[in-house]
């Protein structure tokens, strides 16, 4: 038996300061997170870049761009209305970015030694920001296109006097967990996608440095799991951004049409 | 019962909701699968309300997660 080894599948997710040092006087540093950020960045902007130099014949790149723009125009407007195009650009900047950011989490750049990639939506800070971000545009938007008539979105229409009684506190805490749910959702997704990557590929390590049959069949079995929930972990990426954003334009639309 | 032990197996009842979600997903695709067979025509439309379904479903199941986790690295 090799020495036991305990697995840390909470490591992947350490923030670590590239320059500059974290401390209690001293919260802001250039870190791990950031770095991939910026990477996030460059990626995107390429990305967009490439697909608006608006050829005649629209090539790979024009057309890859041209449906996610349009697949994420469609959704707003079926689900805010004709005037939803005003919050196209914070949602799919929220789409992109979340898409982005799983994918790129997900890629095996490891099998380099020391280029861990880090999944900056496995980080409730990140997604839990750009849910406040999300929150403070329909409460905005609430309450300057209906003032305190907004608050009539907590009250149901031709229901009677002591059903509304009832529906109407529970109305308000489904809003207030809102935004709480919207950030836990995409972050919780990754971090237990990544837990369970984790976990199997030490499996695979070490059932090769026990070094038994039985050992190496248990790495053969855990090897193919982890391809599997890989491509999981795709399809989970890419749904919850698309939830996030069908989320945030069905809360813009609710503040925009209240009911 | 030491501290340790509890909390795997708090760790361990709280993962149990997580396999409730799973039901409750199937239960929204399924059922999503049975109408849009029915009528194909229509399924298109509903897929945004079908992913809202979703997103409820296993935000549920997200949260015995993050119970799960609690419990486990909280000391």
């Amino acid at each position: 038996m090799a020495a036991e080894t305990k697995i840390d599948p909470m490591h992947q997710f350490q923030i670590d300061p590239i320059f500059g040092q974290l401390g209690p006087n001293n919260p802001f540093a250039f870190t791990n997170s950031s770095l991939w950020m910026l990477v996030l960045l460059a990626l995107i902007t390429g990305f967009m870049v490439m697909g608006m130099r608006r050829e005649l014949v629209p090539g790979r790149w024009q057309v890859a761009a041209e449906g996610l723009v349009g697949f994420m125009n469609s959704m707003v407007e079926s689900s805010i209305g004709p005037q939803g195009r005003t919050y196209l650009p914070w949602i799919f900047t929220a789409f992109i970015f979340i898409l982005f950011a799983n994918f790129v989490g997900a890629m095996p750049f490891a099998v380099v030694p020391g280029a861990h990639p880090f999944t900056v939506t496995s980080q409730f800070t990140v997604t839990g920001a750009m849910s406040i971000i999300s929150f403070a545009i329909v409460l905005g938007v609430g309450f300057w296109k209906h003032g305190l008539h907004f608050f009539s979105l907590f009250v149901p229409k031709d229901t009677p006097f002591l059903l509304k009684l009832l529906i109407t506190p529970v109305e308000f805490i489904s809003f207030a967990v809102r935004p709480f749910s919207l950030g836990l959702r995409p972050f919780v997704a990754m971090f237990a996608g990544h837990i369970l990557l984790d976990v199997f590929g030490n499996f695979v390590v070490q059932g090769i440095n026990s070094g038994t049959a039985a050992g190496y069949g248990v790495s053969t079995l855990a090897f193919f799991f982890v391809v599997f929930v890989n491509a999981l972990e795709l399809l989970v990426g890419a749904i919850q951004a698309y939830v996030f954003a069908l989320l945030t334009s069905l809360y813009i639309g609710d503040a925009v049409n209240l009911h | 019962m030491e501290l340790a032990s509890a909390q795997v197996i708090g760790a361990g009842l709280a993962a149990i909701g997580v396999g409730a979600a799973a039901a409750g997903v199937g239960i929204v695709f399924g059922s999503f699968l049975q109408g849009a067979l029915r009528n194909p025509a229509a399924a298109d439309g509903q897929q945004g309300r079908l992913f809202i379904g979703f997103a409820a479903a296993e935000l549920l199941g997200l949260m015995a997660f993050a119970v799960a986790m609690i419990i486990l690295y909280a000391r």
